[in-house]
């Protein structure tokens, strides 16, 4: 029965994996790739850690797994947020239908 | 059995990260695919750890998520237009 | 007081890390070896860790800390299904731009965190922090464009919370 529910969890973990790389292939531009492939891939292994912790009930291997969730969770939303500030500031370009930019007429005011 | 399908179907979806890897117009691109690329080696390593027992597996994914932060945000200062040393 | 703190949360991760309780009994080696090395962390790195440690004795952070979780668990799984529609679908509903939202935190360590969770808000990234606490935020669909603060929604729920854990 554990085992069960263990190898449900990982399978919607790699459907929703494989929906973070289909965004990756499909979205038109970098800003709403790096959103939605790393939430996606993010939520993705979450769901197959937890299915590890499932099937492997109190042991070393489950708090290793708790762990390694705890920091996937840290450490996914910062990369996030450094990779868009970078290449905001390097120059990448937003896709070209969109509505407001905000962040470009504060800086050719100042 | 089950399990072997999974692993699989992961390594379908790692294939599509190197396409966008090897295609993607700016450097950005690229390093936005690197870093998913790295969440993913960690569910492999999870996956592997769950098929073989051993718990050895997952301190490697551990320690390969740490290692891919540190060099994705040395990247994102590189891609920034600025040096390491600020 | 602070490297006593400090002590302590890295002498839980070297239990999570080694996990002691062995079959035949605990394991007292490397559980000794644990404390000697928490206590050489805390004497180091206790200085940098945080400013007001007696925040850590306040039993109701603590339990909005539990509220913060199920609220960012919830954001997090509302998130992903969201963008789990907008790829499938066939024609790409997506609207974007780039927005401006002040910000009523104070502490620099909150805005901080702040800016990471909305990481995790459906549709939304924080491309800039400026220094008069105004963020600048991507959204993957903007829906009411011509409003007077187009997208604050995304940063109000977060906020509330943040500001009785942090502040």
């Amino acid at each position: 029965m554990r085992e069960n529910i263990g190898f449900a969890l990982m399978c919607f973990g790699v459907i929703f994996d494989a929906v973070g790389c289909v965004g990756l292939i499909r979205l038109p531009d970098l800003y709403n790739r790096l959103q939605a492939s790393l939430k996606c891939v993010a939520m993705g292994t979450s769901l197959i850690l937890l299915g590890t912790m499932v099937i492997a009930g109190l042991s070393p291997l489950s708090a290793k797994a708790f762990l390694c969730l705890l920091f996937i969770l840290i450490i996914s939303p910062t990369t996030e947020h450094a990779l868009a500030r970078a290449s905001y500031i390097g120059g990448v370009k937003l896709w070209k239908k969109s509505v407001v930019d905000k962040f470009k007429e504060d800086i050719d005011k100042s | 059995m089950m399990i072997n399908i999974l692993m699989v179907s992961l390594t379908c979806c790692a294939f599509l990260c190197l396409f966008r890897m090897a295609r993607g117009p700016t450097a950005s691109d690229r390093a936005v695919a690197m870093d998913i690329l790295g969440i993913m080696i960690v569910a492999f390593g999870a996956l592997m750890s769950v098929r073989t027992g051993k718990e050895f597996y997952l301190t490697s994914a551990l320690v390969w998520s740490l290692l891919n932060f540190i060099g994705v945000l040395a990247l994102s200062k590189f891609l920034e237009g600025r040096g390491f040393d600020d | 007081m602070r490297k006593i703190i400090l002590a302590l949360f890295s002498l839980i991760v070297w239990v999570l890390l080694v996990w002691p309780f062995t079959p035949w009994g605990f394991d007292y080696q490397s559980f000794l070896v644990g404390i000697i090395v928490s206590i050489f962390v805390g004497i180091l790195f206790g200085d940098v860790f945080t400013e007001s440690p007696h925040k850590f004795f306040e039993p109701k952070r603590y339990m909005w800390f539990i509220c913060f979780v199920f609220v960012f668990f919830w954001e997090f799984l509302h998130a992903s299904f969201d963008f789990a529609y907008r790829v499938l679908h066939p024609e790409l509903p997506i609207n974007p731009g780039i927005i401006k939202v002040k910000t009523n935190l104070k502490k620099e360590f909150a805005i901080g965190i702040l800016a990471n969770c909305i990481g995790f808000a459906p549709g939304a990234v924080t491309v800039e922090v400026s220094e008069d606490n105004y963020l600048y935020i991507h959204m993957a669909f903007i829906r009411h464009i011509g409003a007077e603060e187009p997208g604050a929604y995304v940063i109000r729920r977060f906020e509330r919370i943040l500001k009785r854990i942090f502040e």
